[in-house]
């Protein structure tokens, strides 16, 4: 029987903000009262081999969601696996993510996306939810069998790193989709308007003379995807949003009922395209960071609850990778382990939207609001963060437990970090350290 | 001045003093025997992930006339990237002793990614799209050559005429005209411009018409007309691109003798040059190619002689000691 009793703490979740101590028992929240842990000496609620995990000045909220993280596993093992990225992500807070499918082989076959599940149970830091493939091999041209991977528990389906570019492929994607209870997310690039493309396309890539990756390119497929999703009826998930034009776009479908869902990276409201002057790979992302107007709208996407979630697009790449010249590095940097900090560093939002945006909104869009992003009360499943909001603090990358070294904020305080993580029921981080 | 990698990180001080210079290292080239001991057991290494045949001899040829020992390392980047990693290359170089890299490189930015590898002074000589600061340089000073302009370009009109998007010459020379106080115009189409506001980025105006630019205008540089261009949709034909912006035998009678057209090679023919530049009154392409080894001698002394870092050992020669007070 393991017990962990988190004392001092505020508990925030979607039904507001308590002053509370939080009982957990068998993987399950059984006591949700103040002042618990002062009873725990008399042997009243708590037995002598509890864990107490102190939260004082700290935020009890309900587990962080990811809905994109890239985990490298199987097939570029050299820059993160699944048990190194799940414990970045223990780390920051997060007991369930979203694994891209751009492994190598692609997740677009039960075999593969189950492998991926078992890995990260095996590593059992957080819950790792497979995505499956919109097309086998996301080669863009033929659909990846959606009700068999839907049969293994997967849920979103992408080919993320890439966008579906066939129009009448995508048509089909979301009519066939109808009825299997999935949702379809994309990666909005069209291929055409970015090849070769470096960075934003903009002032600073004039100055810089590197090619320009144009707003445009995301936001017409973010246009063709939401006349679609009219079209079939089908849900979408937008993924990594990135500019101003693709905000305004998602909030006019929301406001037509649409059922759209958008997330946006915190590299998408923390950094600008200036930063590609130190020709620094580790800024190169995809899509690329863009201007300070795309800053403030993606910030008031979040706001107005336009974009949904925050989501890491975690993307691991080894130094040797990020040492290519500019052109040739491959884009993506590191978000797990600084995703609250540069959440509660850069946005003007109440602290219960940032974490909703984080945990129980994401979990709904990835559907497993019925065991990550609870509310925190008696019975419910014990998938906890505990974090210091106000804490400054600045990344060293050689303590980042991803196998990678690509984080962007090196330079850059951030504010909030994550102290305990309790995931299915047991202390996997614990005062900043993983436990496992 | 530790590194020359881009005009802007040399700034207008150090744009004059290199003018400056050059005029010193044009008077040794002058002399009989063209050779001076200023870097004498220094070692410049040229390092050319893409061809360039040109430049690489100005440089070398610069190097040699200092009495710097020269090394070359050429390879086409495609066949490195199969196996030595590009800072590989760079530290195993450097660990033989190397005073300054002069760098080419397809992928912009390469010059700066490999000063954070090696304490040696890096020298620009073109990286993809991005910058060719001594090709800047040496075109800077054959103006200021053929129109005696010592102290600044200020009022000087000067239009840059092509690919301008894909170019690293037009990039550090819209640098260092602007800065050297001259008005730059760009003359292209839109598909051979960089995006964004160049008025405000730049500091340029910009033209999609040749012919009303020729009337008022002091210098005209013709960029180089890739061919690929046609292919990429950038332009329809070299024939259409030729009759909107090539200096064709009608346009170089309306050109007054005064202006100075210049090119920064291999020209094509019959296509950005329509006319046989000999027949050109201004034309200085010829003078170009001479300045840039004065030019570049001017760069490696700057970064590498003895008033830039501390020497080997003691100059004593009275040769050298000429150099220094120049």
């Amino acid at each position: 029987m393991t017990e962990i009793v988190i004392t001092g703490g505020t508990v925030l979740d979607r039904t507001g903000e308590r002053r509370a101590d939080v009982v957990v028992r068998d993987g399950v929240v059984t006591q949700v009262e103040e002042d618990v842990g002062e009873g725990l000496g008399e042997g009243a609620a708590a037995g002598p081999d509890a864990t107490t995990l102190d939260a004082a000045g700290c935020v009890v909220s309900p587990g962080f969601v990811d809905l994109h993280v890239h985990l490298r596993e199987p097939g570029r093992e050299e820059a993160e696996t699944i048990e190194s990225g799940s414990r970045g992500a223990a780390l920051g807070g997060f007991t369930a993510v979203v694994a891209m499918p751009n492994t190598d082989p692609a997740q677009d076959s039960v075999s593969v996306v189950e492998f991926v599940r078992r890995q990260g149970e095996a590593a059992g830091l957080c819950e790792v939810l497979p995505s499956g493939c919109i097309t086998v091999g996301r080669a863009g041209e033929q659909l990846a069998p959606f009700a068999e991977l839907a049969g293994a528990g997967v849920t979103l389906f992408t080919d993320d790193g890439s966008g579906v570019q066939d129009p009448l492929l995508m048509r089909r994607a979301l009519e066939y989709a109808h009825g299997l209870g999935i949702t379809l997310a994309q990666h909005c690039e069209v291929a055409r308007l970015t090849e070769g493309a470096v960075m934003h396309e903009g002032s600073c890539c004039s100055r810089l003379g590197l090619p320009g990756w144009p707003a445009l390119a995301e936001e017409l497929m973010v246009h063709r995807d939401i006349e679609l999703v009219r079209l079939t009826g089908a849900p979408m998930h937008f993924l990594h949003l990135s500019t101003a034009g693709s905000v305004r776009l998602i909030r006019a479908a929301k406001d037509d009922g649409l059922p759209v869902t958008a997330e946006a990276a915190p590299h998408h409201f923390s950094l600008t395209d200036e930063q590609l002057g130190t020709y620094s790979p580790i800024f190169k992302v995809n899509p690329p960071l863009r201007t300070a107007a795309d800053i403030a709208a993606i910030r008031a996407g979040l706001a107005d609850g336009t974009i949904d979630a925050i989501a890491t697009d975690h993307a691991p790449h080894t130094p040797d990778a990020k040492e290519l010249p500019l052109d040739q590095a491959p884009p993506g940097m590191l978000g797990l382990e600084t995703a609250l900090g540069v959440a509660l560093a850069h946005l003007d939002m109440p602290l219960a939207d940032v974490v909703a945006a984080l945990s129980w909104k994401p979990a709904a869009i990835a559907k497993v609001d019925d065991r990550h992003g609870r509310p925190i009360a008696p019975g419910e499943p014990a998938n906890l963060t505990v974090f210091d909001p106000t804490v400054e603090w600045r990344v060293r990358p050689a303590r980042l437990a991803s196998r990678s070294r690509n984080t962007p904020y090196v330079e850059t305080p951030l504010r909030g970090r994550v102290r305990h993580t309790v995931f299915a029921g047991a202390a996997v981080v614990v005062d900043g350290e993983a436990r496992r | 001045m530790n590194h020359l990698r881009s005009i802007a990180e040399l700034g207008p001080d150090g744009l004059h003093r290199l003018l400056d210079l050059t005029d010193h290292m044009a008077e040794v080239n002058r002399r009989p025997n063209p050779k001076v001991p200023a870097l004498r057991g220094r070692t410049v290494c040229n390092v050319f992930f893409e061809d360039s045949t040109r430049t690489r001899l100005s440089f070398e040829t610069a190097a040699k006339r200092l009495s710097a020992d020269t090394m070359t390392f050429s390879v086409a980047s495609s066949s490195l990237n199969k196996g030595e990693s590009l800072r590989d290359t760079i530290e195993t170089i450097a660990a033989m002793g190397v005073d300054a890299f002069v760098v080419r490189h397809g992928s912009s930015g390469v010059p700066w990614q490999i000063s954070a590898w090696t304490t040696a002074s890096i020298v620009n000589a073109g990286d993809g799209w991005h910058e060719h600061p001594t090709q800047a340089l040496l075109d800077a000073y054959t103006i200021r050559q053929a129109l005696g302009r010592t102290t600044g370009f200020d009022g000087l009109r000067i239009a840059i005429v092509g690919d301008v998007k894909h170019s690293r010459v037009a990039r550090s020379d819209i640098a260092a005209f602007t800065m050297l106080g001259a008005d730059v115009t760009l003359v292209a189409p839109r598909t051979l411009l960089p995006p964004g506001d160049l008025g405000d980025d730049l500091g340029v105006s910009v033209s999609d018409r040749l012919d009303p630019v020729l009337e008022d205008v002091d210098v005209l540089y013709l960029l180089r007309m890739q061919r690929e261009r046609m292919t990429e949709a950038l332009v329809p034909s070299l024939r259409e691109y030729t009759a909107r912006f090539g200096l064709t035998p009608d346009r170089a009678r309306r050109l007054g003798d005064h202006v100075v057209v210049m090119h920064p090679g291999p020209m094509n023919r019959g296509v950005e040059m329509a006319v046989d530049p000999a027949e050109l009154p201004g034309a200085v392409i010829t003078q170009q190619v001479t300045n840039g080894i004065a030019v570049r001698m001017a760069v490696l002394f700057d970064l590498l002689g003895s008033g830039a870092r501390p020497a080997p050992e003691p100059h004593t020669d009275v040769e050298n000691t000429e150099m220094e007070r120049a």
